[in-house]
């Protein structure tokens, strides 16, 4: 177990010293020159070249790298050019909304995904199995640009059970938490039904059912705890897929978050901001995909040994 | 199923007409595939001939039109500028299309030849280039895209170009995969035995049989290259206004959602159809050329 977990973290080492390669080549490969894009045509030279030597773009390259991660792993991401703020304080603002609203997602995803993709599976009658397909086919299809003002029509304008306008608390969150949700839990649905399909194949459900198991007792202890194992691996890592989909959301509901943050850091070409953000919700990417596979291991043993 | 699976089958002419005949009695009895075609096939026509269809011009603002509600003269009603949004929808077809199958035609394109160099020759060029695709894949696809904007600028052109590279490192590894695995067959062996060259076994046997899968991948692809571009539009990123983008106008039917409800319904309702088909295609191929992957 020790070495599946150091060769897991030993991984790690490339994979993150890659993201911050390319997030630090994003400026580097800005085709023209970023400083002039970013302060404009109203830019004089003197602030051309303070800006230049601010950013450190004055240097060779690899000394740039290097200055780079050293300034990352002390938590300091630059300047934004837009707020004159620094970067890490804008986005430590911005994170907390957005991650409430991808956790609130995440929460319905797995609860309705899951339990939609059993019903499903186990379904005695075809029509509900069908029913079930087609609504994950559109809950998939559906832009949640669309189907959030679908929901803020009905819920909002139309019924009035809901505000459009607050941006606080529990009941703002309920609409721009069930739009992030439906095509996540429409993928997780679907990956429960084809996972318990497999599942209830297996000889152990045979012999559930041959010792007289209720078929409750069979799906639900027997089959689901097995069939649950992929299911999870794909909601862990749908997590950064959710903060990175919140950008939309954020913007059909008028939420504060990095996602509007991310909007204007690329509006206003502010490349360190932008920067900043990829850099945040990539890493956190690559250590909830770390943490997953890590779980993994815990949960079933014969992956340590691969 | 597996003569469904394209090979270069000696005589695999002479049997076409057989196939056809299969093909066709398998999609007779998935009426909603057949649908889903149909409704494909539809939007091909008004991308194609969208501007010899459409009542109006989509960027026209007609005197004393500002948002009316459907009615015979404007079938999906009017905008907040006097348009007709029946003639927008119908210019967005072939923005949207366009770009699914344009980005995607390119990051297949780019990823099969990166996956295919990698996993055909191996060794350190292998090293490097799936180095750098395993980076790309630490990033969310929409983040990607994003970043690449970032470094770009938005525009429509731009964020095309984005949603693109976004999507290489996916067709680029499972590409790669399927290499290994048709490199290692006999019959590679056999071709390399009678003293056929790298270009003639990449191009007559890895090629033709690894690229199933990354069809496949690429049929679902279009989809939601389309919903990412279409998500960038509405965030400001891709299309500008007054284009005609689906995307975009659900961007503007937002201020307009209490009084105008038909202004965000009607491009709504056309991404989700186009997408929706897609996906359903796109299902019934992987089931029809790669049965190991039906869920």
């Amino acid at each position: 177990m020790r070495a599946f977990l150091l060769r897991r973290l030993l991984l790690l080492v490339p994979t993150v010293l890659g993201v911050t390669l390319a997030t630090f080549l994003m400026l580097q490969l800005t085709p023209g020159d970023p400083v002039a894009i970013m302060l404009g045509e109203f830019g004089s030279a003197t602030e051309v070249a303070r800006l230049r030597s601010e950013l450190g773009l004055d240097r060779p390259v690899v000394v740039q790298y290097v200055r780079f991660l050293g300034r990352v792993v002390r938590g300091d991401l630059g300047t934004s050019i837009r707020s004159r703020r620094p970067v890490a304080e804008e986005i430590a603002e911005r994170l907390p909304p957005t991650l409430e609203l991808a956790l609130a997602a995440q929460g319905l995803a797995v609860g309705v995904g899951v339990l939609a993709g059993v019903v499903a599976a186990t379904a005695r009658r075809p029509a509900l199995d069908s029913a079930v397909v087609a609504v994950t086919l559109v809950g998939l299809s559906m832009p949640t640009f669309w189907s959030g003002l679908l929901l803020i029509l009905l819920f909002s304008l139309t019924l009035g059970w809901l505000p459009i306008t607050e941006s606080e608390g529990l009941r703002a969150l309920v609409l721009p938490a069930v739009t992030l949700a439906a095509p996540a839990g429409a993928v997780l649905a679907r990956i429960t039904r084809a996972s318990v399909l497999e599942v209830l194949r297996q000889d152990y459900v045979r012999t559930a059912r041959a010792k007289g198991l209720a078929e409750r007792v069979v799906v639900y202890r027997h089959a689901l705890r097995n069939a649950l194992i992929p299911v999870l691996t794909v909601a862990a890592l749908q997590f950064a897929g959710l903060v990175a989909g919140a950008v939309i959301v954020e913007s059909v509901f008028a939420r504060p978050g990095l996602g509007r943050l991310a909007v204007t850091a690329i509006l206003s070409r502010d490349f360190p901001l932008a920067q900043g953000i990829v850099l945040v919700v990539a890493g956190m990417y690559v250590f909830v995909n770390a943490g997953v596979d890590v779980m993994y291991g815990l949960l079933d043993p014969r992956i340590r040994y691969r | 199923m597996t003569t469904a699976v394209s090979g270069p089958v000696p005589g695999a002419r002479a049997v076409a007409p057989r196939r056809r005949g299969v093909w066709w009695r398998r999609l007779r009895q998935r009426p909603l595939v057949l649908l889903a075609m149909g409704i494909l096939a539809l939007f091909l026509v008004l991308a194609a001939a969208g501007a010899r269809l459409s009542p109006h011009d989509p960027t026209e603002l007609i005197p004393g039109a500002v948002l009316l509600s459907p009615s015979a003269a404007h079938p999906f009603g009017t905008d907040e500028l006097g348009r007709d949004v029946l003639s927008r929808v119908i210019a967005g077809a072939r923005i949207s299309l366009q770009t699914g199958v344009v980005t995607i035609g390119a990051a297949l394109l780019l990823g099969t030849a990166v996956g295919v160099v990698a996993g055909y020759y191996g060794g350190l060029l292998d090293g490097a280039l799936m180095a750098a695709m395993e980076v790309l894949l630490a990033f969310p696809q929409i983040l990607l895209a994003m970043a690449i904007l970032a470094m770009l600028g938005p525009s429509l052109r731009n964020a095309m170009i984005a949603v693109s590279l976004s999507a290489v490192p996916v067709y680029a590894r499972t590409a790669r995969s399927t290499t290994l695995t048709v490199r290692a067959m006999d019959y590679v062996e056999a071709a390399r035995a009678l003293g056929a060259g790298d270009g003639r076994i990449l191009t007559r046997h890895v090629l033709p049989n690894m690229i199933s899968p990354v069809v496949v991948l690429a049929t679902a692809g279009i989809g939601i290259a389309i919903l990412i571009a279409a998500g960038l539009s509405y965030l400001g990123l891709g299309a500008q206004p007054p284009t005609p983008e689906w995307g975009s106008m659900l961007s503007e039917a937002r201020a307009y959602l209490r009084n105008a409800w038909w202004m965000a319904t009607f491009p709504g309702l056309a991404i989700t159809l186009v997408v929706v088909s897609l996906n359903l295609c796109g299902d019934w191929l992987r089931d029809l050329l790669d049965p190991r992957l039906r869920t």
